[in-house]
This record gives C-alpha cells, sequence and structure tokens, in this order.
C-alpha cells in the first residue's frame, strides 16, 4: 500500500535524474535524494516505500541513462502506472525490475495525487482505496516476471549463473 | 483480429497463436548479432557469472567498424573478441575481411523470412528487408541473451507505409527513404513497427528494399518490414544459414497509422545537416560546394549503388577539390564491382577505392572531416560531428547524387548526367 504521486506528459529523464549528475558514482540512498528534483522538490523528501507513480504520455523520455528509473526505485517506488513510456525507459524498467504498467488515458484521469493504492503485481490488479475503485492489466508473462522478482535482469542471470 | 506481419512473425515465435500490440512475449532470437562492441559485450557477459553462451551456433559476431584497426586498443579489442570465439565455439564469426555487418548478415544467408532477430547496432532494422523481425538492443541485452538464449519483447504497434508508382529517372530507393523519414520525422515512428507494402517496393530489388528497411531506424521505428516474395527466395536459395518460414500480413490487420506515396512524381532528395528528417529537395542545395564524397555503408555500398556512380563517372574526372572515397559493403560486393569493371571506373574517375567496412560512417578513421568542411555522404546518419568532426557538415543523398556531387563540386542534380 502506497500513495499516488500524479504527473503529466512527456516527463524526461533530466527531470527525473539530472544530467549533471550522471556521470557521479552514488549510492542508491544518495540517488534517491535527487530522485524528480527539477520537477517535483516535495517528492524526494515525503516519498514513502510503497509509493507509485502515475503519469501520462512518454514517460522518460530522453536520454538512455537507468539512474532515471534506479532513483525511484531507491526511493522506494513500487511500480510506475503511466499512458505510455518512451521506449529505452520501459526496458530499463523492466530489466532493474521495476514495473512499468501501461493503462488507458479514461483509467489515468481516474487517480489523483494522495490517493492510497495497492498494485497486485501478480495478479495485475490496482486498487484504489481512497477512491474504491480495481484497474485491471495483463500480468507481466513469465520472464519478464521472473525478471521482476529477482529485482532486475543482472540479479536473474547471477541466480542462473550459480545454479549451474 | 487479423495480424500484422510482425505481429505474426512474433506470435510464432513466442509459440502463440496470436499477439497484440502492448503485450510482451519471450523469444529466443534466430540469431544475436554484434560487431566491434563484442568486446564490451564479453566483458559484461563475464560478469554474469554465465560460463558458456547459450548456443555458440546463434551467436554471430562480424568484424567491420574500424578494420583495419587504426588504433593500440581497437586492435586489442579486436584480438580479445577472437579469443573469446575460439575459447567459446562461436562459428557464425565474420573477421575483418569479410563487409559490414548488415551486409554479411545477408549474404552469409542469416537474414531469412520469419526469423527474429536483434543485435547491438541500431541499424539492426535491415535484415526486415528480408521479411525478417530485426531489432537493435543495447549491449547488456545482448550479454543478457548470450547467457540466457532469450529476450522480451514488446510487441509493437504497426504503421504501413504504402508506396506506389515508377520511381523517375535519377530518382532511387535512397531519395524514397529520405522523403518518407522528412514526412513521418525522425521521432515519429517511435518503438513501432513500419510496414512498407506497394508496388514499388515489390519492384525494388533486395538491394534497394534494405536501404528502406536499414534506414526505418531513422524515423525512430523499432523494426522496418517487407513481405518476402520471389526475389527474397532467390537470394537466399543457395546462401541460407537455417530453415524459414514465409510469413503474409492478413488481410484485416490492425495498422495504427498509414502513409501514402506516390514514387512516380518523386525528385532526388537532400538531408540537411544535423538531422535525417531536415530533407529538402535537391534544388535547395545545388549551390552547396562539398569537399568530400562519401560512397558506401550499410545503406548504399552495395554493386547497384556501385554501380550507378560509375556510369555517371564512366571516362570522366571527378572535380579537382573534391576527394570521393568509396567503401563497398563487403568484399563479395568488391568481388562483384571488381568483375564489372566498376571498381577500376571510379578510380580512373579519380575516387579512391577504399577496403570494405564502416569506413568513416561513424568518425573513427578513413575519412575524417576538417573544420568547416562539407559532406555528401551516401550513409544514414548526419548527426553533428557524426564523422569525426562536430564543425563539420554531413549532406545525405543518394549514390548517383553523389556521383553528380563529386563531378561538379558542388551538390548537383543526378538527373542532369543520367
Amino acid at each position: 500500500m502506497g500513495k499516488v504521486w500524479k504527473y503529466g506528459n512527456d516527463v524526461n529523464t533530466d527531470v527525473i535524474f539530472p544530467g549533471k549528475y550522471t556521470y557521479k558514482i552514488m549510492s542508491d540512498e544518495e540517488m534517491a535524494s535527487h530522485a524528480l528534483e527539477d520537477l517535483d522538490p516535495n517528492f524526494a523528501k515525503n516519498v514513502k516505500e510503497g509509493d507509485v507513480i502515475v503519469a501520462g504520455t512518454n514517460w522518460g523520455y530522453g536520454s538512455s541513462r537507468e539512474q532515471a528509473v534506479k532513483c525511484l526505485k531507491a526511493a522506494g517506488i513500487k511500480a510506475i502506472i503511466a499512458e505510455s513510456f518512451a521506449r529505452i525507459y520501459y526496458r530499463n524498467c523492466i530489466n532493474l525490475g521495476l514495473p512499468a504498467i501501461t493503462l488507458k488515458k479514461e483509467d489515468i484521469d481516474k487517480f489523483d495525487a494522495g490517493d492510497e493504492v495497492e498494485v497486485d503485481i501478480e495478479n495485475g490488479v490496482i486498487t484504489n482505496k481512497t477512491k474504491g475503485f480495481e484497474v485491471r492489466f495483463p500480468p507481466f508473462e513469465g520472464y519478464v516476471m521472473d525478471i521482476i522478482k529477482a529485482g532486475g535482469i543482472i540479479e536473474y542471470i547471477k541466480n542462473q549463473g550459480n545454479r549451474e | 483480429m487479423g495480424m500484422t506481419l510482425t505481429e505474426k512473425i512474433l506470435a510464432n515465435k513466442a509459440g502463440k497463436k496470436e499477439v497484440a500490440p502492448g503485450e510482451i512475449v519471450t523469444v529466443e532470437p534466430t540469431w544475436v548479432m554484434s560487431h566491434d562492441n563484442s568486446a564490451a559485450i564479453l566483458l559484461k557477459f563475464k560478469k554474469t557469472g554465465v560460463k558458456k553462451v547459450w548456443d555458440p551456433e546463434k551467436v554471430v559476431i562480424i568484424l567491420d567498424h574500424t578494420v583495419p584497426p587504426p588504433t593500440a586498443e581497437y586492435a586489442n579489442n579486436h584480438r580479445s573478441i577472437r579469443n573469446f570465439v575460439k575459447e567459446q565455439g562461436i562459428v557464425n564469426f565474420w573477421d575483418m575481411n569479410t563487409g559490414i555487418c548488415h551486409q554479411v548478415m545477408a549474404e552469409k544467408g542469416y537474414d531469412l523470412p520469419g526469423a527474429v532477430i536483434v543485435g547491438a547496432d541500431s541499424h539492426t532494422t535491415t535484415p526486415g528487408a528480408f521479411g525478417a523481425f530485426a531489432a537493435g538492443i543495447g549491449r547488456s541485452e545482448v550479454a543478457a541473451i548470450w547467457a540466457t538464449g532469450k529476450i522480451w519483447l514488446r510487441v509493437p504497434e504497426s504503421y504501413e507505409i504504402i508506396v506506389n508508382g515508377k520511381l523517375p529517372k535519377g530518382v532511387f530507393a535512397k531519395d524514397l527513404a529520405l522523403h518518407i523519414i522528412g514526412d513521418v520525422t525522425a521521432g515519429g515512428a517511435v518503438y513501432k513497427a513500419v510496414e512498407f507494402k506497394g508496388e514499388t517496393i515489390r519492384d525494388m530489388t533486395i538491394a534497394s528494399r534494405m536501404v528502406l528497411t536499414n534506414m526505418s531506424a531513422e524515423m525512430g521505428a523499432k523494426n522496418g518490414i517487407i513481405e518476402a516474395d520471389k526475389k527474397t527466395e532467390e537470394y537466399i536459395k543457395e546462401r541460407k544459414k537455417a530453415p524459414y518460414k514465409v510469413f503474409h500480413p492478413d488481410e484485416d490487420a490492425n495498422y495504427e497509422r498509414r502513409y501514402e506515396y506516390d514514387a512516380s512524381d518523386l525528385v532526388p532528395k537532400i538531408a540537411f545537416p544535423h538531422t535525417v528528417d531536415n530533407v529538402h529537395d535537391i534544388d535547395k542545395a545545388e549551390d552547396i560546394e562539398i569537399n568530400q564524397v562519401f560512397l558506401g555503408t550499410c545503406t548504399n555500398g552495395r554493386v547497384e549503388d556501385l554501380e550507378i556512380a560509375a556510369r555517371i563517372l564512366k571516362g570522366k574526372r571527378i572535380h579537382p577539390d573534391v576527394r570521393m572515397l568509396v567503401f563497398p559493403a563487403s568484399w563479395e560486393v568488391w568481388r562483384e564491382a571488381d568483375e564489372k569493371g566498376i571498381l577500376r571506373t571510379l578510380a580512373d574517375a579519380g575516387a579512391m577505392v577504399m577496403n570494405p567496412g564502416c569506413g568513416p560512417c561513424l568518425g573513427a578513421h578513413e575519412g575524417v572531416l576538417a573544420d568547416g568542411e562539407k559532406c555528401l555522404s551516401t550513409a544514414n546518419r548526419n548527426f553533428k560531428g557524426r564523422m569525426g568532426n562536430p564543425n563539420a557538415e554531413i549532406y545525405l543523398g543518394s549514390p548517383a547524387t553523389a556521383a553528380a556531387t563529386a563531378l561538379k563540386g558542388r551538390i548537383a542534380d543526378p538527373r542532369e548526367v543520367l
């Protein structure tokens, strides 16, 4: 259970994680402290483990930097729910083990900032406790679910390597 | 609901009856390709802890980007790749005496209808010309496939691009590709599958179709694809490295968007610096003086490209202020062009015929530009600094435009000299 952070269309990787930090080696906590710095200065201070982001179209366009996914995951974000994602951002999300869920505009519009929601990744259900409704999405298929459960593709492969 | 060509191939590979856009499927690729960047990929692979690649017969490695190596660092990279190839028993390895990866993939019979091909190069869209699903992926993802044998793919929405009419004299697949990209724009097909259809496409040679699928990357597409036909099967007959299956799009397939073009009223096109969608008719470019002409690359380095240039330059000399560099796309192309006397004709006209490979396309070697210089290139990209110097300008055009330009010393309309 967590609450919704709601944003609009075309949120780019520079406002999610500023370019000036991309070549600095940072701990997860430090990355989290800069998350969404140039879009919403309140985010990093107030985000809690289990919160979700709900956004419009083309979330995460711009650079291919993985930190733009990592900083949100490190901040405790459990899922990003958007109308659409930029291609590389979407791949980075899955491969870093952060569920990226696509919903139609009419469903996105039902969520407001601060709503209490629960995301059931396994069964593909988002429950909005504040407003009392459910939205379903197709659950991730086998391999992608395995990657998400492992916490990312590198962890998944390492587990596989250890088995041999 | 019917399926598009891309959906059919992905459904078949994923072992599903049908798939829909937005759905994620996991597939074992038919081939996973990489080039000189295999040196970086193998380091990532080693970090995974997995000892052997999942299937040494499905990994394809082709050295083409910096061949022969201009620095010790590149040479060391090549050596580490050769060692890895031996250690892993990778059979589909083509050393620097073969050609550009996207051309070699076709010539050596990896580009097959119905195949799913992924590669660590953005122009891995090229095999789509054979009715394959082919897309570029990142280096880490290639390392992950080497380790696991699988990749997850989001089924893309499809656009259909329908072209009818006969291309006029002096107008080629490259002009059509530039025209389409100028219209769709560089970001206009991001993550989409673009399916090319229509009589113009059916009339095209395989080499010309490869221009369209190669350049699909320049409108952001995940893949470009053309239905296989008799020409495709003829090309692959003696080359194929695996069994294949031809798929056709359903009549009632769902395309998110449709673009239609009439080829018969097209004129030669030029992409101005510094984006590929900055496309104008050639008459807007005709006073631009050019220092270097670059004929070659995975886009336009095939026999038909060198042949049209040779036809224009036969018995003539290029302009004294122009340097013309010719890079056949592969040694197979080089041999055929040699047998036909094309290379001799180009050299007699004053062009430098270089070794097959990527050449100066990515700015690493073999023809870097000076500050303030302008280059007319047959490549697929004209980004600032692409050819090694951010203070130079790159204009993109067809091989015929390249030859006419070399002759005149300024961007020139090939229709005047053909």
